[in-house]
């Protein structure tokens, strides 16, 4: 069965004007009928809420569903840095059209000129809204909002409050959904798993959920069906994801036929804690932001075991000033995160397992004093000592690359649809806007993007058509209802010896060395073979206790483990096909002498991958990326 | 090093629960508190036993997802700390280690160590919010707000919603939990219009929900792993006292049923 690539339904007219364009051409539905439409969120995140909300407050009947707890807990929430927009309120020369460039250029030319663009646009008008939700971003004297710099950019654009810009924005979220909870039009389902994507003739009509409290099975139909479900950074077991991060409800949306588009590019950020110990379960992320002020190094020779104090300057390497000296500390992540691999693999690395760099701020506390240093970083300098134990004002902190974010996700048009009518995808679960790298602070903004301006417009165009509301009892819900009871009935009659946690584990080695920062055909040929011979044993040998009409967290995480498993082999097809480098994508046979080099010619475009059963593997579908406004450039960081 | 954990067990919300004994070792003093329950747990299911249910997501110290009574003390020992940033370093070799859920009427246990706190969220949908829909609002700019304020209102936005307040409390008061919201709103200018329905709203939810009231222990700000500061309750009741004197009186919702729309 072969595809067809689907129309990005990208408008005509030239690129600024292309978001009006759309909007006034989008059909629009009137007020009373609006309230007759029901449209399905899932996933409760800065996307999920913040469009959850908007769509509440245009009329439509929403229901949301979060696996948490609460609606608060996702994962948005752990994002630090700061959010871009282009406001130039520091008068630097920022603009729309400076924030647009940085964003395709930071992604090595691998998004949509227009998508991108858009994105640009948007970006004041969130924090607009922001604030006038109370979102408390950092200000000056006189009372107006702050900025500071981030990496990839030459001006101020980055909003923010303190290093929590992202608790403090889904709070926002929170807060404009919750109100719409009180109103009646939110109703929202928390601790409810989406386990299935239910299609009827090539439409998206609702969900199949299982609720972690009871484990009751239950069907939800709607008119339209939104995910907002994160990203899948866990593939790789330690990630700074949180433990819940999953990819189940893209991938169930994906074998249901919707397009999974560069799942490749996965981001892994430089600065990271490193693995010291065996339980460790979690990699934190140290934000970008110190290396404006601390200098990464390593001894010149592997063989030097002393004490970093007692290593004298001439045999120290300063990497990244070596490499790129006109960046050199502040060079964009990904380029940064191979600098530091590199040297590890050299057998250079520093630490108990010598899987670490340091990064020193010995040098700015001499110039500039430690208050200096206190005043900038003072809460990050605690946390890591919190959990290190090793005070970084005496000693140089450690740090490691760790997979951070995925610019990879369901494949979607302009109105942020899939290829399958009433399935629309936002925020970190789409491949919309970052291409094959995302910069630092823009993550947020896409989100918010998404959920408070994008989808709530498009969505009605969608909605205008007054396709008939399938409902629950139809006989489409009882199959997928019933696959999924059946899928789980086989998850707990494995009965075998290993937990999911160890099956995890394994395949996160499998993907950290094979399809992590750097990859070859080889390695990717053999890591497919390795994931196919860990699920068959996964499938045979998986051990999940309790019962499954219970509270059990151990099935919960037994599903989504099922789901990486299948998953991670079309990362590996995705990188393997791909024979170029480009962003977050290295590939060791196309470089020049260690730089990502990028093949126009034959990969500058969006590879969506599509379901053919399991027995044949995904087929290879390609979206053309076309620049007409931007000159496709080797990003020079030298 | 090696501890011996004593765990509260309880299969449901109706079953009764009580302590169990495990005894963990190889643990590393750099594991973090909930490192060792992932250790205990997979020695649970190696050995065919059921693992201990708990709450976690983020072990960065920011969802609020972690919770844990550990000897007596939301979130462990540690102040400033929720327990996913709790580090076994803080532990004696050895040590016998109690754990248990957060103990609140209102928080009732759902399963061995999670507890259902779905109340806390019950408030802020009652009115813990600015009523602003998406495009009014105006230019970021165009409202100034001091820096003391703004750097005050985000200290009471720092609350992570954990429960640790009313954990720790005598009373399962949710006074902290509800004066951070309360005092981050109504300091600023956009919180204004609705600054009087706000308190009196979310008060009335409060004990709508069986929460407890303060009686001036201070035991939630010390157990608060953001350090969100007493004080802000003392602004909490003046706020409340306020509304009752301009047109907001508690448990007379004429003003609220007009507000619903």
């Amino acid at each position: 069965m072969t595809m067809q690539m689907p129309d990005a339904r990208i408008p005509e007219g030239s690129l600024e004007n292309k978001w009006h364009s759309c909007l006034d051409s989008l059909r629009l539905i009137n007020p009373v009928n609006k309230t007759r439409k029901k449209v399905i969120v899932v996933g409760t995140g800065l996307a999920g809420a913040s469009a959850a909300a908007t769509m509440a407050e245009l009329g439509y009947q929403v229901e949301a569903f979060t696996f948490h707890d609460s609606a608060r807990r996702a994962h948005s929430i752990a994002a630090q840095g700061g959010i871009n927009a282009s406001k130039n309120y520091r008068n630097d020369g920022d603009s729309d059209y400076r924030l647009f460039m940085d964003t395709i250029k930071g992604g090595d030319f691998r998004s949509r000129e227009a998508n991108v663009c858009r994105l640009a646009q948007i970006s004041g008008n969130i924090i607009d809204q922001c604030v006038a939700q109370g979102v408390p971003f950092a200000r000056e004297y006189g009372g107006y909002l702050d900025n500071r710099s981030f990496g990839g950019a030459l001006v101020s654009r980055t909003f923010y409050a303190k290093g929590q810009t992202g608790q403090q924005l889904l709070l926002g979220a929170y807060g404009a959904m919750n109100r719409q909870i009180h109103y009646c039009k939110v109703r929202l389902h928390t601790r409810c798993e989406m386990l299935d994507l239910v299609v009827k003739d090539g439409r998206a009509v609702g969900i199949i959920t299982r609720s972690l409290l009871d484990g009751s099975i239950r069907r939800h139909s709607a008119d339209a069906v939104v995910l907002a479900t994160g990203g899948y950074s866990n593939v790789f077991y330690r990630s700074t994801n949180a433990a819940a991060c999953n990819v189940t409800a893209a991938y169930r949306g994906y074998k249901r036929g919707a397009l999974f588009a560069n799942p490749a590019f996965t981001q892994i950020h430089p600065t990271c804690i490193p693995i010291s110990h065996e339980h460790q379960s979690k990699l934190t992320l140290m934000s970008e932001s110190l290396r404006n002020h601390g200098r990464v190094w390593v001894p010149k020779s592997g063989d030097d075991r002393r004490a970093p104090g007692d290593v004298p300057e001439d045999q120290r390497d300063y990497l990244l000033e070596r490499k790129y000296p006109s960046y050199g500390n502040l060079a964009p992540r990904d380029i940064s995160s191979r600098a530091v691999k590199e040297v590890c693999d050299e057998g250079r690395g520093v630490g108990d397992m010598r899987q670490s760099v340091y990064l020193d701020f010995k040098g700015t506390i001499a110039k500039q004093g430690r208050k200096f240093v206190e005043q900038r970083y003072g809460n990050l300098f605690e946390m890591y000592e919190h959990i290190t134990n090793e005070n970084p004002y005496d000693v140089p902190m450690k740090i490691y690359p760790a997979a951070h974010y995925t610019m990879g996700g369901l494949w979607v048009d302009y109105h942020l649809m899939s290829n399958i009518p009433g399935l629309f995808v936002i925020g970190e679960a789409n491949f919309s806007d970052h291409g094959a790298n995302r910069l630092g602070a823009s993550a947020l903004m896409q989100g918010l993007a998404d959920g408070y301006f994008i989808l709530p417009q498009t969505i009605g165009h969608y909605l205008a058509d007054n396709h008939e509301r399938v409902e629950v009892d139809d006989e489409v819900f009882a199959a997928t209802e019933s696959d999924t009871a059946q899928r789980i009935a086989r998850l707990m009659d494995i009965q075998g010896q290993r937990s999911a946690t160890s099956f995890h584990k394994a395949l996160g080695d499998i993907m950290w060395n094979y399809c992590g920062m750097g990859r070859n055909r080889e390695g990717l040929n053999k890591a497919i073979g390795e994931i196919s011979a860990l699920r068959d044993e996964f499938w045979q040998n998986l051990r999940v206790p309790g019962d499954s009409a219970d509270f059990n967290q151990q099935l919960e995480y037994a599903g989504r483990v099922a789901d990486f498993l299948e998953f991670g082999e079309i990362m590996c097809h995705d990188a393997l096909t791909r024979e170029e480098s480009c962003g977050a994508h290295f590939r060791d046979e196309y470089q020049d002498e260690g730089e990502a080099r990028r093949d126009d010619e034959r990969f500058s475009h969006v590879a969506a991958w599509a379901y053919q059963g399991d027995a044949a593997g995904p087929e290879r579908l390609t979206e053309k990326l076309e620049f007409d406004c931007v000159k496709q450039t080797v990003r020079n960081y030298k | 090093m090696k501890v011996t954990l004593r765990i509260w067990r309880q299969r449901n919300q109706a079953a009764e629960g009580g302590f169990v004994e495990y005894a963990v070792d190889g643990i590393s003093a750099d594991d973090s508190f909930l490192e060792v329950l992932d250790a205990l747990n997979e020695m649970l299911i190696e050995q065919g036993n059921e693992p201990v249910a708990f709450d976690h997501d983020c072990r960065e110290g920011i969802c609020g997802s972690c919770s844990l009574m550990i000897n007596g003390s939301a979130h462990g020992p540690v102040q400033a700390t929720t327990t996913c940033q709790l580090y076994m370093r803080h532990f004696r070799d050895g040590e016998t280690i109690s754990v248990e859920p957060w103990r609140a009427e209102a928080l009732p246990v759902i399963k061995d160590l999670v507890v259902d706190r779905s109340a806390m969220d019950r408030i802020m949908q009652s009115s813990g919010y600015i009523s602003v829909n998406t495009g009014e609002a105006p230019d970021a700019n165009a409202i100034p707000v001091s820096r003391f304020d703004a750097d005050k209102a985000f200290d009471a936005a720092a609350c992570i919603g954990c429960g640790a307040c009313i954990a720790a409390c005598p009373n399962a008061s949710a006074m902290l939990f509800v004066a951070a919201k309360v005092t981050q709103l109504a300091i600023l200018p956009q919180g204004q219009p609705e600054r009087v329905h706000r308190v009196t709203s979310m008060v009335e939810a409060m004990d709508r929900e069986g929460f407890g009231n303060c009686s001036n222990h201070y035991e939630c700000a010390k157990a608060c792993p953001k350090s969100i500061p007493i004080a802000f309750i003392a602004h909490l009741n003046r706020e409340f006292i306020n509304a009752g004197l301009f047109g907001r009186e508690y448990g007379k919702s004429a003003f609220h049923a007009e507000h619903e729309e």
